[in-house]
């Protein structure tokens, strides 16, 4: 149990680490980059491009939030 | 050699070099203060285990999963492992978050191992597991840096000359200085390889989630690899502006503290 324990906080030191907002920012950027692929007829390179905009776009928010509730 | 490749290897060497200089820290720690013997012999079976998961891991996942939901979950993973190093040299640079300082943590590692408690016989448990947890624990974040870069770019034996590259230059190194490596500039090596990891999982993650549509095949970027150019050039520049407005609004710089990852 005790190994099991350590495991799980191993991967999710790993994944989540030191701001879970990170992880959050990027699920929810490639599921908008999931809806726009099966709902629309937009062209690969389109979804593309706007699937990597909206990670930039998620991580960018994510670190302003992080930024404004740590300051100092 | 592509742009895909030369990524590849830069960053997988790049990035063992930083784990490694972590570990080394830790390993010369154990070794100038409790002895080279049980300290060494914590290494190796690390470095054992290190090859055990790297073999069954990357047979597993290319075994049992389709291309693109490669692409997709390793991407993901990439991703996210990529931005956090990124947040944190973001948050370093503008003196937000200490920086990560070797000799400290060299210092703070003497001490923990000259106050355990010493052993009569030639077998050490101490310093052979404090090496051993050390190299194990840096070492899987290489582990996935590898296998995650030579399973999506299919080209896991240049991954893995790139890391054994790093070990034995780290490994040269260390013998030839005998102290913490704290010369390495290893938070500006660390941005770099979070430019490089958060570029490559964006492009890999964005490719992959044409698993969700009929026939499930890659989503295509325009131009192809050098896609990965341009992202690597959005995210250093929203990084540069981070810093920058951050900077300007820094109560003060924070001292250099051992600070871990």
């Amino acid at each position: 149990m005790k190994y099991l324990k350590s495991f799980g906080s191993f991967w999710y030191d790993f994944i989540i680490g030191d701001d879970w907002k990170i992880a959050v920012a990027v699920v929810l950027a490639l599921s908008f980059t999931v809806v726009l692929l099966t709902t629309t007829s937009l062209d690969d390179h389109v979804v593309a491009v706007l699937g990597g905009a909206a990670v930039v776009i998620a991580f960018a928010i994510s670190l302003a939030i992080d930024v404004r509730g740590n300051r100092q | 050699m592509s742009a895909e490749l030369w990524g590849l290897v830069l960053a997988t060497f790049v990035a063992c070099v930083v784990e490694m200089v972590e570990a080394t820290t830790i390993v010369m720690a154990m070794g100038f203060t409790r002895g080279w013997r049980s300290t060494l012999a914590g290494v190796g079976a690390a470095i054992g285990v290190l090859a055990l998961v790297t073999a069954l891991a990357g047979y597993a996942l290319t075994t049992w999963l389709p291309a693109s939901a490669l692409q997709l979950i390793i991407g993901t993973l990439l991703l996210i492992f990529g931005l956090q190093w990124l947040r944190k040299a973001i948050l370093r640079s503008s003196h937000r978050k200490a920086i990560h300082d070797e000799d400290a943590i060299y210092r703070d590692e003497v001490e923990a191992a000259r106050a355990a408690e010493s052993t009569s016989g030639q077998w050490d448990m101490f310093a052979f597991i404090v090496s051993f947890k050390g190299v194990l624990l840096e070492g899987m974040e290489v582990v996935f840096i590898v296998l995650t870069f030579g399973l999506n770019a299919h080209n896991i034996p240049a991954a893995s000359a790139a890391a054994a590259a790093a070990i034995v230059v780290v490994l040269i190194v260390a013998i030839a200085v005998r102290r913490p490596l704290s010369m390495i500039n290893e938070n500006l090596l660390k941005y770099g390889v979070a430019l490089l990891l958060s570029s490559f999982g964006t492009f890999w993650a964005v490719e992959g989630l044409g698993i969700f549509r009929a026939g499930g095949g890659s989503i295509e970027w325009p131009g192809g690899d050098l896609a990965i150019l341009v992202l690597i050039a959005v995210w250093f520049i929203l990084s540069r502006a981070y810093v920058i407005v951050l900077r300007e609004r820094a109560p003060r710089p924070q001292p250099a503290t051992t600070v871990k990852g």
